[in-house]
């Protein structure tokens, strides 16, 4: 049974997606207690494929047995089995999370929302699984889909800005396929493996260039990195709370991991520092969108839309990491994805439960938040903490790489503008904790004022409440292991040459 | 007269790059949002005119085998038959492109219902005058 | 020396105790008052006493080291109790207890609001201090710094008028934005080039100094470590210390006269002598553009001092100017100089604290800040005063006030060092803090209390009456002044610390 797990951990969520209509249509409360159960599957499998290949290394499973490069095989090294976990976790806990959002959000929709979030993480963890250019290629216009339709179910801008991310997500989904096609008429093959052996020789060729600019674009786009950042901050805003929470936390993380395939494992790693100098020109990008995330952010009153520029800088940093092209900063660059997935999802899920109290989610309503819900605000601020990167939070480990790294190429801008970024982060959240916890106004949201004028405690369900709390202490725990998470996994993931 | 033979034995790839970029001038410039969605549908055909267009071999027929009796003696000349994996590729991305319109043209009745236009400076103005509120 | 490592769980015992007794006091709460002040000196007396109790075995020479867990290379959470570490350490849990019961009488006195949260961070806030105190390597030095910035910025805050938010907002700008920007890069550039982050008696940079590791490397390394340990409060980035005087006058005495600013001198004193080493400085000559960087602070920090009217801003900048003596006595990279300007840890910390005390003191019982308010003020409250001016003239460095042997040692490692200058400057700088603190004395006792522009009359003051501050104060006030005049009569046991750190880094005794 395990050794089918590759290809299990995409067929339950997406058997699970289908069912869960029929199931939905039977009573309707079951969806959730399915959604979780098929979620929390996927965990488990997740968490022995990371054993096998932390075992045995690279595990590859052909599907129909069709051997490749004619079959399509699902190809699980240290970094997806890392990335497999996260995702799948994390996909668990916003679905926990998500019963009493969806209850009040979507009151008549519950069922269609489970099924499509369930296809969503169907089209994530196949991203992560597949060895296949084009397999890649469905499984992101599966999630994509799913995830356009998600966001449009939000709030009274929710339709438009998933407009936009289509326009955009197609355009980033097309330019992939495109530079997929290219790649099969040079080589004739869409297996990740093969083409790695069959493209060096035609590294020189125009239409391999051709196709590595266009896939490169393409996953920018989906990845959110700037300039092709625009359709990030309006349908992460204004998406349900829980898909914010799940898509902020995996999509981009997921686009990295899209972009590292094709940099180091489909192109080997010299070809994108040394015939084309990628990694310089994204360096640079990175640096600018660490800095226009920040300084975006700063100015934002909507605690989601704060949070989403603060994406953007989050993946400035991955791509810095992976563009210094050495071992300490590719490591920054993967532990920081494990980071901020945590970061995010933390954050976003406390935002999200804040705003199911409090109705608001502008940061000026939050006074004297932390009386009313003390536990949510804490976790919002030990997320905080930990963008801005104070030990002994995460945060401060994965940028420790990552600075490293950059002192290591001798790049101190990159180093620099992290550490200023850092700075901006504090005065971002700065902002919004003074308020929470020393402001001058009562909180908004009268009705849980009790009868002597104090304010009531009055926290969020248990059900929010708990997978907040998870994430909140994975922030503080995570950090103290990163030095056994990067010798146990990462370690592996770097690539050889460098 | 090289040019001419350059155009004109890869026309294929003229035509898509063509078609192609009339769908994205469509995305990009066009301010109704149904044009937008209609110039997607364009951009997505033309690649998958495009991918269609390698598979073709001159002189193939469609990649579909013939079986007699006692084929086993049958050797089969790939020339002879175009290249199938392009075509079924391209099945699946088809689906995709008629999902994607779907969903689209979904957000463009909600839109429609919410704003009452499709044209995008209506909208942003009709944003504007809220945000003022 | 000999030095023997023992393996013993006891720093973390001593950080952790505070902890505990946080989340007891958040526990009790309102519910109970006196139980939850008695966490607080419950917690105080423990960890003096785990404190105390390492005291004998780092003095016959030997390191206590304890491992929490290693993260990562070259990232652990480590203690290493030295000389040098147990110096501050019993510095500031011995003055915490004082503060605890000084505390209790002041915020009972003024009622003060949010009173479980004020314990809660004073405790959290000395767990830190320990946590730096103890810390093995900069990663852990980095991590207690950054704890005591966020869990002092509440208790600077605490009044939460519109002028305590603004310090407060000073106080967390000036001291997380320096410490990202400079202290944290300058950390990564150590590592990047040493290896290592762990302190070491003889500087980490020794070996790798000249292959690969440029001169102007390292210089550039120290300036924006200088730059970035801006809790010790040399100008140009002292401004948060004045700022921070919005805070009660207890959290004024404890954490901005002993804890917060000393844990910056003595960040920047661990960075002098075990990151960089006394050689390398000298060799690099940043030693003696140390010395005159803190010389200016000295001197014009005293000279905003006179200018002063504010008792409190006038201590402030007093103290800003009297921390730069532990920084100038450790940047004359002599035996001397480094004793010198270790003993002037405690014997400020004791002086000043004693200060702000009595200022705490003259505001709980007349609500008088400023000093030209204060005249004939001895008359009234003569225990305060005379604590006052033992505080004093201990700062001025007379004896038979300790002050007076830190002075003495800073001159003679300038002499040592061959720093005529420095001696001037210190010269210089007794007569400034004469000139701002006599005054004050002069005033409370020598002048005729003026009760004119006060229209309360029940405070006129009668030759006859004494009406002093709450016993509490009173007692804690009296106490670290004896222990002011004792550490001039017995400083043995800070003496020998010092002279073993000293000799730990230069070799001689």
């Amino acid at each position: 049974m395990i050794q089918h797990a590759p290809v299990l951990i995409i067929i339950i969520p997406l058997l699970a997606a289908l069912m869960n209509l029929i199931v939905g249509l039977w009573r309707k409360r079951l969806c959730y207690l399915f959604t979780v159960a098929a979620l929390g599957t996927c965990v488990f499998l997740s968490v022995a494929i990371l054993d096998i290949v932390a075992g045995h290394g690279t595990i590859t499973y052909k599907l129909g047995g069709w051997p490749p490069p004619w079959g399509i095989a699902y190809v699980i090294d240290h970094l997806n089995a890392f990335m497999l976990v996260i995702v799948s976790f994390i996909s668990l806990v916003v679905a926990v999370y998500s019963k009493v959002s969806i209850e009040k959000e979507l009151p008549e929709k519950i069922i269609q929302f489970y099924t499509l979030f369930l296809l969503l993480v169907t089209g994530l963890l196949g991203i992560l699984a597949t060895g296949d250019v084009f397999n890649l290629f469905v499984f992101l216009e599966i999630a994509s889909l799913a995830g356009y339709a998600l966001i449009a179910v939000g709030d009274d801008r929710a339709p438009l800005a998933s407009f936009n991310y289509v326009i955009m997500g197609t355009i980033g989904a097309c330019f992939y396929l495109l530079g997929v096609g290219y790649l099969y008429i040079a080589t004739g093959s869409l297996n990740m493996a093969d083409l790695s052996q069959l493209l060096p020789e035609l590294y020189d060729s125009r239409v391999v260039l051709g196709a590595f600019a266009f896939l490169m674009v393409g996953v920018a786009i989906k990845m959110a990195f700037f300039p092709l950042h625009k359709w990030l901050p309006d349908a992460y805003t204004h998406a349900p709370s829980a898909v914010s929470a799940f898509i902020a936390s995996t999509m981009t993380k997921v686009g990295a991991y899209v972009m590292i395939r094709i940099m180091f494992t489909v192109f080997k790693p010299y070809f994108s520092i040394e015939v084309i100098p990628v990694t310089a020109i994204l360096g640079w990008l990175a640096v600018a969108a660490m800095l226009y995330g920040c300084i975006r952010a700063i100015a934002q009153t909507d605690v989601k839309r704060m949070l989403s520029y603060i994406i953007i800088a989050e993946v400035g940093y991955i791509v810095m990491g992976v563009s210094v092209g050495n071992r300490m900063g590719f490591t920054g660059a993967i532990l920081h994805i494990l980071n901020d997935a945590f970061m995010m999802a933390c954050l976003f899920l406390a935002a999200g439960a804040i705003e199911y109290k409090t109705g608001t989610r502008n940061v000026h309503n939050f006074s004297n938040l932390y009386k009313k819900m003390p536990v949510t605000t804490a976790a919002f601020t030990v997320g905080g903490l930990s963008i801005v990167g104070i030990p002994p939070t995460c945060g401060f480990f994965s940028k420790w790489y990552l600075v490293l790294g950059a002192i290591d190429s001798q790049q101190w801008v990159f180093a620099g503008t992290l550490l200023f970024s850092s700075l901006l982060m504090a005065v971002i959240f700065f902002k919004v904790l003074v308020n929470i916890y020393f402001g001058s106004q009562p909180v908004s949201g009268a009705h849980s004022i009790g009868g002597n004028g104090a304010v009531v405690m009055d926290e969020a369900p248990l059900s929010m409440l708990f997978p907040i709390c998870i994430m909140a202490v994975g922030i503080l725990s995570l950090g103290f292991f990163s030095g056994k998470i990067i010798s146990s996994v990462i370690q592996f993931t770097v690539p050889g040459s460098f | 007269m090289e040019i001419m033979d350059f155009i004109i034995s890869k026309y294929n790839y003229w035509m898509y790059i063509i078609i192609m970029m009339i769908g994205f001038y469509a995305m990009i410039a066009k301010t109704n949002l149904a044009k937008k969605v209609v110039g997607m549908n364009i951009f997505q055909t033309a690649i998958i005119l495009f991918f269609i267009s390698t598979a073709s071999k001159k002189g193939a027929t469609i990649p579909i085998i013939q079986h007699g009796h006692g084929e086993a003696a049958d050797i089969i000349h790939a020339a002879q038959y175009m290249n199938p994996l392009p075509h079924v590729l391209m099945l699946t991305a088809i689906v995709v492109m008629v999902s994607t319109f779907g969903v689209a043209i979904a957000l463009l009745i909600m839109i429609y219902r919410k704003y009452n236009t499709l044209e995008e400076d209506e909208i942003l103005e009709i944003l504007k005058i809220e945000n003022g509120r | 020396m000999e030095t023997a490592v023992i393996y013993s769980i006891k720093p973390l015992l001593a950080i952790g105790v505070s902890l505990i007794a946080a989340l007891l006091i958040f526990l009790t709460g309102e519910r109970s008052r006196n139980l939850r002040e008695s966490w607080t000196i419950l917690a105080s007396v423990i960890k003096f006493t785990i404190i105390a109790s390492m005291v004998p075995s780092i003095l016959a020479g030997n390191v206590i080291e304890y491992t929490v867990i290693s993260i990562a290379p070259g990232l652990s959470l480590q203690f290493r109790v030295d000389a040098l570490g147990i110096f501050f350490a019993i510095t500031a849990s011995f003055l915490w207890i004082i503060t605890s019961f000084y505390s209790i009488g002041y915020v009972r006195s003024l009622k003060e609001h949010a009173q479980t949260r004020y314990f809660i961070c004073f405790a959290i806030a000395l767990s830190a201090t320990m946590g730096v105190a103890f810390s093995a390597n900069l990663f852990t030095t980095f991590l207690f710094y950054e704890i005591i910035t966020l869990s002092t910025y509440p208790l600077v805050a605490h009044k939460e008028t519109p002028e305590a938010m603004k310090g407060a907002r000073k106080y967390i700008t000036y001291l997380l934005g320096t410490s990202i920007a400079f202290q944290l890069f300058a950390i990564f550039l150590t590592y990047s080039a040493a290896g290592t982050l762990d302190y070491s008696y003889h500087g980490i940079f020794n070996s790798v100094r000249g292959h690969g590791v440029s001169d102007t490397f390292l210089i550039i390394t120290f300036i924006l470590f200088m730059a970035g340990i801006t809790k010790a409060a040399m100008m140009p980035f002292h401004s948060w210390l004045p700022a921070a005087m919005v805070a009660p006058t207890p959290v004024s005495a404890l954490l901005h006269a002993v804890a917060v600013v000393k844990t910056g001198v003595f960040v920047v004193v661990k960075v002098v002598l075990h990151i960089f080493g006394i050689n390398l400085l000298s060799q690099l000559g940043l030693g003696t553009a140390l010395a005159y960087f803190a010389s200016f602070t000295i001197i014009v920090a005293s000279i905003i001092a006179l200018r002063q009217d504010n008792l409190k801003a006038r201590l402030a900048y007093s103290t800003v100017s009297q921390l730069s003596y532990v920084i100038l006595g450790v940047a004359l990279l002599t035996p001397s100089g480094i004793t010198g300007s270790i003993m002037q840890i405690v014997l400020h910390a004791f002086g000043k604290i004693t200060l702000f005390f009595a200022a705490g003191a003259i505001y709980v019982t007349a609500h008088k800040t400023r000093v030209s308010e204060l005249d004939g003020i001895g008359k009234q409250m003569p225990f305060t005063m005379a604590a006052f001016t033992a505080g004093a003239i201990s700062m001025i460095g007379i004896p038979p006030l300790g002050g007076f042997l830190s002075k003495w040692f800073l001159g003679i490692g300038a002499i040592e060092a061959g720093q005529i200058p420095i001696i001037i400057v210190l010269a210089t700088s007794t007569i400034l803090n004469a000139c701002y603190f006599l005054p004050i004395v002069h005033r409370a006792f020598l002048k005729e209390a003026t009760d004119s522009t006060d229209k309360n009359s029940s405070l006129v003051t009668r030759y006859s009456s004494i009406k002093e501050a709450p016993a509490l104060m009173v007692g804690a006030l009296v106490l670290t002044a004896s222990g002011a005049v004792a550490l001039f009569f017995k400083p043995s046991l800070f003496l020998d610390l010092a002279r073993m750190v000293a000799a730990s880094v230069t070799g001689v005794n």
